[in-house]
């Protein structure tokens, strides 16, 4: 009994088809050429979005700011190139609805060349102030696809003592690979990213938790920690989503993240393996987030590859350097195929957040054709919320939110679990997704007809004091012409 | 002798409680009904007139008479139906109701002269504008009642449905694929 107290437990997941071999053998691809225009989003980011500071027709230099973080949470961007500015418009973004966002368009020279940067000689001389202050001036945002500022979350680790930084390299969606190649290849550089953040937050400790599927990155980074007792390099075992930050913790230290709790009150805070290796650079060499690691994968694709492109780039001029038939093509996805966004064109920039762009044939996707469900609860079982996505999608149908809210809505991550699992397939993430974005426009419209009373009130009294000055002038009004007339007697009265 | 007294006893104790009643109607009068009352506060009071009812406080009265159904009110959506129904006590049915699609009013450049009437009637000072100046309508503080459009002698004025814009996109509800299972849900 006992030792199913003590044994560490992981809660649902699924074990789904990896794919991953398509790419996690071949190195990354570090020649791809230089598009002639980028188009970058100015949010990139959770939070407000950044405010432009050059103008159209500016010539800027790869690495310089084009637009500065504003607010408590944002982060700034800048050019992934050398080049001259040709636009700041509406342009669509990437996401499912493709709708417009602002963007700043960069026509490339060509000459690719960085805005000069001085080097730090000894970074860990710098205050742990001075490390955020200088990962937040990279614009540096959590690269696991929650793109959340990282120099937040390094203020908010030093302010609440955390004991355990998490390094998560778990990479658990199906066809990526990007975070698998990094620790590969640049294992030092990430280590040396790990130590900046660990100075950055005032810790000591790292756990490094790296998915038992990838054993040449585990030994990779193995060899590269040896030097530094504490900073572990765990394998950790491959199930979707191990990579959820509350499952990773969970696992790695048998701490379970409240509800409604960051996971910085539990004294555990958790980044990217990308995230750290931006951290490096933007420290020891001065160079902001201006690139990244992409894996282009899927049925569709002819050179699957990890590709290291500037953001920015258009996905159709990465579909073109991967050979991607696009008539084979049955769903463009960015990210992976359980959390991934299903994009409706290729003339959409890549951005901080793509870790990866699929490309997937018809025979790869899911059967949709849906059934009643069976109440077989395979999706309470795969849940690693705890939550019961049968009865939430239930209550959904017949619009009753409220009970959705109470059984858990809000705890649901969208991992997909319940819809892969479903032997009805039964578009279960869609109807959470549906319901969350319902129940945000509830509020919405609550806080809207707050607004609209508060705008009447202030009309109305307006209006009144209108009409009592008014009111006040023609009372004055009449009291001058009454005195004028009193005069006038009176001068009669004296002729 | 018992029966004076008794007689005394219960006349005086209910002239004393007669008077008390007399007293509690006079002090704790209530001048309309409470609910009417509560359920105006919950109205957005701006009088649009959308509900068929003259103002806010005739479609109150309309719903605490059960003459009016919970959804009575356009610019209140479906929050509003929901607390109107939580006050009343009764079963609302929002699946047979359809959302309507929320309309804003937008000014057409073109044909603005700058009269400045539409904003004086403007309920909630939505519309920005000065005399011989192009006005333009705060699409986040319209409500929707057309007021404006009534009085606008260019007919400049025009509802729009509302722009998606990234803000407020939202995913649709997954169809339902089998007719039978429509049936036994709906």
């Amino acid at each position: 009994m006992l030792s199913l107290f003590s044994k560490k437990r992981i809660r649902g997941g699924v074990h789904a088809e990896q794919h991953k071999a398509l790419t996690a053998t071949q190195a990354i691809v570090s020649n791809f050429p230089l598009p002639e225009k980028l188009y970058i989003p100015l949010q990139q980011h959770v939070g407000k979005p950044a405010e432009p500071l050059i103008r159209v027709g500016d010539k800027v230099l790869k690495g310089q700011l084009l637009a500065y973080s504003q607010g408590m949470i944002s982060a700034p961007v800048h050019a992934p190139s050398s080049g001259i500015i040709l636009d700041v418009n509406d342009y669509p973004a990437p996401h499912p609805s493709a709708l417009p966002i602002r963007m700043i368009v960069l026509e490339t020279d060509g000459k690719d060349e960085w805005l000069p940067a001085p080097i730090v000689a000894d970074p860990f001389q710098l205050t742990p102030e001075d490390i955020s202050l200088r990962v937040g001036a990279a614009g540096i945002v959590g690269l696991g696809g929650a793109t959340f500022p990282t120099a937040v979350k390094l203020n908010m680790g030093r302010e609440n003592r955390i004991d355990t930084l998490i390094i998560n390299g778990a990479e658990c969606e199906p066809y990526l690979s990007c975070d698998d190649r990094l620790m590969q290849e640049r294992a030092g550089q990430i280590i040396d990213g790990v130590r900046l953040m660990l100075h950055g937050m005032e810790s000591d400790n790292a756990v490094i938790a790296i998915e038992d599927n990838k054993q040449e990155a585990f030994l990779a980074m193995q060899a590269a920690a040896l030097p530094y007792p504490l900073i572990k390099v765990i394998q950790i075992p491959t199930r979707y989503p191990m990579g959820w930050d509350r499952q990773l913790i969970r696992y790695v230290t048998g701490k379970e993240v409240p509800v409604g709790c960051r996971s910085s009150e539990i004294g555990v805070t958790i980044h990217n393996v990308g995230t750290a290796y931006a951290t490096h650079k933007a420290i020891r060499l001065g160079q902001p987030l201006v690139n990244r690691v992409i894996t282009v994968s899927g049925g569709a694709v002819a050179r699957p590859m990890n590709v290291e492109v500037p953001l920015g780039t258009l996905i159709s001029e990465l579909f073109n350097f991967c050979n991607v038939n696009s008539d084979l093509t049955a769903r463009i996805i960015m990210g992976g195929p359980m959390m991934g966004d299903s994009l409706p064109h290729t003339g959409l920039p890549t951005v901080k957040a793509t870790s990866g762009i699929l490309a997937l044939t018809q025979s790869e996707l899911k059967n949709t054709d849906e059934q009643p469900c069976i109440r077989c609860a395979s999706c309470v079982t795969v849940c690693p919320a705890g939550l019961r996505p049968l009865d939430m999608a239930n209550n959904i149908r017949i619009n009753q939110l409220d009970v959705a809210v109470d059984i858990g809505l809000k705890d649901c991550i969208s991992c997909g679990c319940c819809s892969y699992i479903c032997p009805s397939n039964i578009p279960l993430v869609q109807y959470f997704k549906y319901a969350s974005g319902e129940v945000a426009a509830r509020q919405q419209a609550q806080h809207k007809s707050e607004q609209t009373k508060r705008l009447i009130d202030a009309r109305n009294a307006r209006m009144e004091r209108i009409a009592r000055q008014q009111e006040e002038e023609e009372r004055v009004w009449i009291a001058a012409k009454k005195e004028r007339e009193r005069l006038k007697a009176e001068q009669e009265a004296l002729v | 002798m018992y029966v004076i007294l008794a007689i005394v006893s219960l006349t005086s104790l209910g002239l004393f409680l007669g008077l008390l009643l007399g007293i509690a109607a006079k002090y704790l009068k209530v001048e309309s009904s409470p609910v009417v009352d509560e359920l105006e506060s919950l109205l957005p009071g701006s009088q649009c007139g959308q509900c068929g009812f003259p103002g806010c406080r005739p479609a109150a009265e309309a719903l605490a008479e059960g003459k009016a159904p919970a959804t009575i009110c356009p610019p209140g959506g479906s929050a509003l139906a929901e607390q109107i129904a939580a006050l009343l006590g009764m079963d609302l049915d929002l699946s047979a109701v359809k959302e309507p699609e929320l309309l804003v009013a937008k000014v057409s450049e073109a044909t603005c002269t700058g009269c400045t009437r539409c904003f004086k009637v403007c309920p909630t000072d939505a519309i920005v504008g000065a005399p011989k100046q192009i006005h333009a309508v705060v699409a986040d503080a319209c409500i929707g009642c057309k007021k404006c459009i009534e009085v606008c002698p260019t007919e400049c004025l025009q509802m729009h449905p509302v722009e998606v814009t990234l803000r407020n996109w939202r995913w649709s509800k997954p169809a339902l694929p089998l007719p039978e299972a429509s049936g036994a849900v709906c």
